[in-house]
């Protein structure tokens, strides 16, 4: 980490160690004013640019791992290769992937990078909950649509996949909260996002109010993330809550 | 004693096509809908089956003008949607085999049987027995190895699958409702497939709801998790009643019920099929439960073979086989009792005897009464209408005679065939 931190040009200056004001001057583990004057400079675009991040990772994510739960829930035996493969890339440690991808052709040090990285975190999470939300849909639901004659695809957008929300809801609501976390460090390849200021509050020795607020922002974010996620579950999945009458 | 009231089961036949060719209404037949001839009337009826001394009414079904189905005034104002289905529709199983590939046993051999237009026909037997996949060889949910099946006349092999199957109701034991669809909403599935009018499906859906005895401002927006057991099983026969289908198929659909509201349903439904008159296949392994709900009865044997096709009284009087005889058990002497009600019986007249005895209801079974009688210690029971006014005498003498000059009894178990090897 250090290494790459120790690139330089990557991590900007912003601002905060060159500030003459009393607060930082002190050494104080948090300075209000610090965070006031540089909310509009430095953590409004840090947290604008971490949505952006999460959004785009946890919807390319899961386009791909819905497309690939849609197939294997067809083709049983696809599921294996996938989970394979889904597990190694979600083993490899973050840092390791960051470098490994660094390198390749058309990457580098872009977004992208940090993208494909952050994206491939999210499958494994995501093709697990939608291939056994679907799978876990009753067999006499699933016999009683085909004997009604809905054709496979009806049944499947209308019956099997409203059925499977809530697990596939809960896959998005964890690879959200994933992907925030891990976008923090994902900020040593494309330098955007939360983990800007953190990087660059631990370049510096001393003055750790960016790496407070902005691990703070990150840890709102997931939980107003998964908040929101909450009720977009409920409204979406009213028969859940519909119990005995 | 044949002008006595109708008994629900013994319910001739041609009623439905009564009403059929008489839809002049614009609305298309069945026949007409796929192009053929109108189908044949039923064969006249067989002499009446004669069961424990009482012979069985199975002259015409006397048309009242309320039993004309709620769907076809539903249909007449309609164009679009299933109002060009019929109310019913002639089955025909032509020699049909099943065998599933990697099985040296075939699940069902050979099995023909026809079921006539608004006849509920019970498909019984042991497990193994291929019950269950000779009803689900008919909406083709299980491909045929052999044989046809014809549905109005028409092979179901030229049907595109999902189109024959939103023609041919569909219950299952475990129900099958959508958990994330309201009731309305379960209901409307069929007629929603077929691209049936909005306004037309949500009136639909009402009546259905009121068809099935249940508060559509209670129940329709109703998930399937707050309902009861009971009420889920009405909802799916709602369900399967929405498209008006020629067909119903009803896979042991009291199966998972407790007895008591088994029985209910169970009288619900026969209530219900006197209303909507549909050629319904019911598979159960009860035999009581075929007994009760079947005009007639398919009785399989283990590896699919059809051991007799009859009607209730006639299996239990003259069972084909012994297996027959086994299957419908020792007691179809009292089985048969059960079929026939105290209004279908000559009753001895009121003479004095009637003051002071239990009295039985008109409508209760002659089982119920024998019951009955022997908890009285045997003294006579004097039977009442449902205006509680006395309509003649039981005695355990009476039934006795019944039982006596009926061809049931020593006589009867010795002239069982040896069951076919």
């Amino acid at each position: 980490m250090i290494a790459i931190a120790a690139r330089g040009p990557v991590i900007p200056n912003f601002g905060g160690r060159t500030s003459s004001f009393s607060c930082e001057r002190a050494n104080r583990l948090f300075c209000s004013d610090w965070v006031s004057r540089n909310w509009g400079t430095v953590l409004w675009p840090a947290l604008r640019q971490h949505i952006i991040l999460t959004l785009i990772a946890v919807s390319v994510g899961f386009m791909i791992s819905t497309a690939l739960a849609l197939v294997a829930y067809r083709r049983n035996w696809l599921e294996r290769p996938v989970l394979i493969v889904t597990s190694i890339l979600y083993t490899i440690p973050s840092l390791a992937l960051f470098e490994l991808l660094e390198p390749v052709p058309g990457l580098g040090l872009s977004r992208a990078t940090a993208e494909v990285a952050l994206v491939s975190y999210t499958l494994l999470i995501m093709f697990r909950n939608t291939l056994t939300g679907l799978r876990e849909v009753p067999a006499d639901v699933r016999d009683a649509a085909a004997g009604m004659g809905m054709g496979p695809t009806q049944s499947l957008l209308r019956v099997e996949l409203p059925l499977a929300l809530p697990a596939i809801i809960a896959g998005v609501r964890i690879a959200t909260v994933t992907v925030i976390s891990l976008a923090t460090v994902a900020s040593l390849i494309d330098n955007e996002g939360l983990g800007a200021p953190i990087l660059n509050a631990i370049s510096n020795d001393v003055f750790k109010t960016e790496l407070i607020v902005a691990g703070a922002m990150a840890v709102g974010l997931a939980l107003g993330a998964d908040g929101l996620l909450v009720i977009l579950q409920r409204a979406l999945t009213p028969w859940t809550r519909a119990s005995a009458a | 004693m044949l002008l006595g009231r109708m008994q629900r089961r013994r319910k001739a036949l041609q009623k439905t096509h009564a009403n059929y060719a008489g839809a002049s209404d614009g609305r298309l037949s069945w026949p007409e809908l796929h192009g053929e001839a109108a189908a044949e009337p039923k064969r006249a009826a067989p002499a009446p089956p004669r069961c424990a001394g009482i012979s069985y009414r199975t002259g015409t079904f006397f048309a009242k003008p309320d039993t004309v189905s709620v769907l076809s005034r539903q249909n007449s104002a309609h164009h679009k949607g299933p109002s060009a289905f019929p109310q019913a529709a002639t089955l025909e199983l032509r020699g049909v085999s099943k065998r599933y590939p990697g099985q040296r046993e075939a699940a069902i051999v050979d099995l023909s049987l026809s079921v006539g237009a608004g006849e509920v026909c019970v498909l019984v037997g042991p497990s193994g027995s291929g019950k269950t996949t000779a009803m689900r060889l008919i909406n083709r949910m299980i491909p045929l190895s052999g044989g046809d099946i014809l549905l109005g006349g028409r092979s179901v092999l030229e049907r595109e699958p999902n189109e024959l199957r939103r023609e041919i109701g569909y219950v299952i034991q475990q129900v099958g409702l959508f958990p994330h669809q309201t009731v309305a909403e379960n209901i409307a599935t069929v007629p929603r497939l077929v691209g049936s009018d909005r306004g037309w499906v949500s009136r639909r859906v009402h009546d259905l709801l009121e068809l099935i005895g249940m508060d559509p401002e209670q129940i329709a927006s109703r998930y399937p998790a707050q309902l009861s057991g009971g009420q889920r099983q009405r909802v799916g026969v709602a369900r399967a009643l929405a498209a008006d289908p020629p067909l119903m198929l009803m896979d042991e659909p009291f199966g998972a019920i407790d007895p008591i509201t088994r029985a209910r349903l169970q009288d619900e439904f026969l209530r219900l099929q006197e209303r909507v008159r549909k050629t319904v296949v019911f598979v159960t392994h009860d035999i009581d439960e075929a007994i009760k709900m079947g005009d007639r009865i398919a009785i399989l044997r283990e590896g699919g073979r059809l051991a007799q096709y009859d009607t209730p009284a006639r299996i239990l009087t003259s069972p084909a086989d012994r297996f027959v005889a086994e299957f419908v058990g020792a007691d179809r002497a009292l089985k048969c009792l059960g079929l026939a009600t105290l209004a279908d019986i000559e009753l001895l007249a009121p003479d004095g005897r009637e003051t002071g005895t239990e009295r039985v209801q008109l409508t209760a079974t002659v089982r119920d009464a024998l019951s009955q009688l022997i908890a009285a210690g045997g003294g006579p029971l004097t039977v009442v209408n449902e205006r509680d006014e006395v309509a003649g005498i039981v005695t355990l003498e009476m039934l006795g005679g019944l039982l006596g000059n009926g061809e049931l009894g020593r006589s009867q178990a010795a002239s069982i065939p040896e069951a076919a090897a």
